[in-house]
């Protein structure tokens, strides 16, 4: 089937989408938007974290044909088009928060989220927030350094 | 495949009766799990995310209507004065992702034992509202649960709205897992008191083949409160009521050894689950939480 979808602030429309393909499927395979990674397929991870109509939302859980009609920010789309990083995606890498990288996508659009929503969050509002992203490698002492760095730069 | 989009519930409706092989979805977060596992090739999907009339909430005096497409993150953010307890609830569902899709409509209609949404659907005495072309019945939660992931719910019916009482008294909601996020229950249970007709009920989750209310342990529980006047009295509850409290919630549950918990751990977690509940919910009461109808 064909969708239509607003994708970081354009109207993309992908064809040959499955009826039961998911939108980060979408999203990765015919998009051409391999930012929110796949690794759990069920919820548990958050790597696939996306903004669906202004909420982070698991990209993996929400079929491709239920996006249709609406808006998707990935974390491509935090990044200015001339590839300027947004202070989220500055602060991952001034911090150290990366190692494998493959949980960034989701924490950065996670992290994202909660700084619009609580400008100075404290240690217990920052854990409740990314507690739906997984780390393997950080052990997310440096993730944590980076939401609080990002926090006192400038949005 | 096929991808079904009604515009509005009565289309939804009419959907739902002539392909008795689509699955409803809202939030997805049940069943694209099941999608992208193979577990389940369904002959289409019934997208119920368009539909405005499941996502809104309605209070009047002693009830909420709340729509079946309502997120968890909304009834947190929004109903947690006249429903503290699935709001409780709602804060432990999955992460703040799954809460922004999951809804209790999508609780109900996977019916697990495990969904955090149960407990405190019985124990506040919800009715389940269910609509068809054949036209609307509503169901008691108590009724709704018929086994392991199975529901009241039939082939043509789509879940629109679950009715729920407006706390009558301090209400509780706790649960076990491996950690604070992210956890399907080992067990929970949802706690009530209603100083108004003394009952204090409980239900338990993830701890028989569907969520259960322990009516031996109201019964004793609401014998016990009245006999030592402790609604007038106020006094703190007797070490001995607290035990034999958890004692009967824990004999209430059938659980089973499965691949997050044993069944003595889930009777020996329930036992704890309810002791506390009972303390923290009559602790409100004591303060003057105690909220009226």
């Amino acid at each position: 089937m064909r969708v239509t979808i607003e994708i970081n602030g354009t109207e993309r429309v992908l064809d040959d989408v499955w009826e039961g393909e998911s939108l980060l499927y979408a999203l990765r395979e015919r998009a051409g938007l391999p930012g929110a990674k796949n690794a759990c397929e069920q919820g548990e991870c958050g790597s696939c974290t996306v903004y669906l109509d202004g909420r982070p939302v698991c990209a993996c859980l929400v079929a491709a044909g239920q996006a249709a009609g609406h808006a998707v920010r990935t974390v491509e789309g935090l990044s200015t088009v001339d590839g300027e990083l947004d202070r989220v995606q500055r602060a991952f890498l001034a911090a150290g928060a990366v190692q494998c990288g493959f949980c960034t996508p989701g924490l950065i659009v996670a992290t994202h989220d909660l700084l619009a929503r609580v400008p100075s969050p404290d240690d217990a509002q920052i854990r409740e927030a990314l507690s739906g992203n997984l780390c393997r490698c950080t052990g997310y002492e440096k993730i944590l350094d980076a939401v609080r760095l990002a926090a006192g730069s400038p949005a | 495949m096929d991808f079904l989009r009604p515009r509005t519930l009565d289309e939804a409706l009419a959907m739902r009766a002539e392909r008795p092989d689509a699955v409803p979805i809202r939030g997805g977060t049940d069943v694209m799990v099941e999608m992208n596992f193979d577990r389940r090739r369904p002959g289409a999907l019934l997208d119920l995310a368009g539909l405005a009339e499941l996502d809104t909430w309605h209070r009047t005096a002693d009830t909420v209507r709340l729509g079946a497409g309502v997120s968890y993150a909304r009834i947190m953010a929004e109903l947690a004065d006249p429903l503290p307890g699935l709001a409780m609830a709602s804060r432990t569902v999955g992460s703040p992702q799954i809460r922004n899709r999951g809804t209790v409509g999508g609780n109900l209609g996977s019916a697990s034992p495990a969904g955090d949404a149960h407990p405190p659907l019985l124990t506040a005495g919800a009715t389940v509202e269910v609509a068809s072309t054949r036209g609307t019945r509503l169901v008691p939660a108590a009724d709704w649960y018929l086994g392991v992931k199975r529901s009241a719910l039939a082939a043509d019916e789509l879940i629109t709205a679950v009715h729920v009482p407006v706390a009558a008294g301090p209400q509780q909601f706790a649960k076990v897992g491996t950690r604070n996020a992210m956890v399907i229950a080992v067990c929970s249970l949802a706690l009530e008191l209603a100083p108004a007709t003394g009952a204090v009920r409980v239900a338990i989750g993830s701890a028989a083949p569907t969520p259960r209310r322990c009516p031996d342990a109201e019964a004793y529980a609401g014998a016990e409160f009245a006999d030592r006047r402790l609604w007038t009295v106020g006094s703190p509850l007797p070490a001995v009521l607290v035990q034999r409290f958890g004692e009967l919630v824990a004999a209430a549950a059938d659980p089973i050894d499965d691949v997050r918990s044993t069944a003595a751990y889930r009777r020996t977690a329930l036992a704890v689950l309810a002791r506390r509940t009972l303390t923290w919910a009559w602790r409100e009461f004591r303060d003057g939480g105690r909220r009226c109808a």
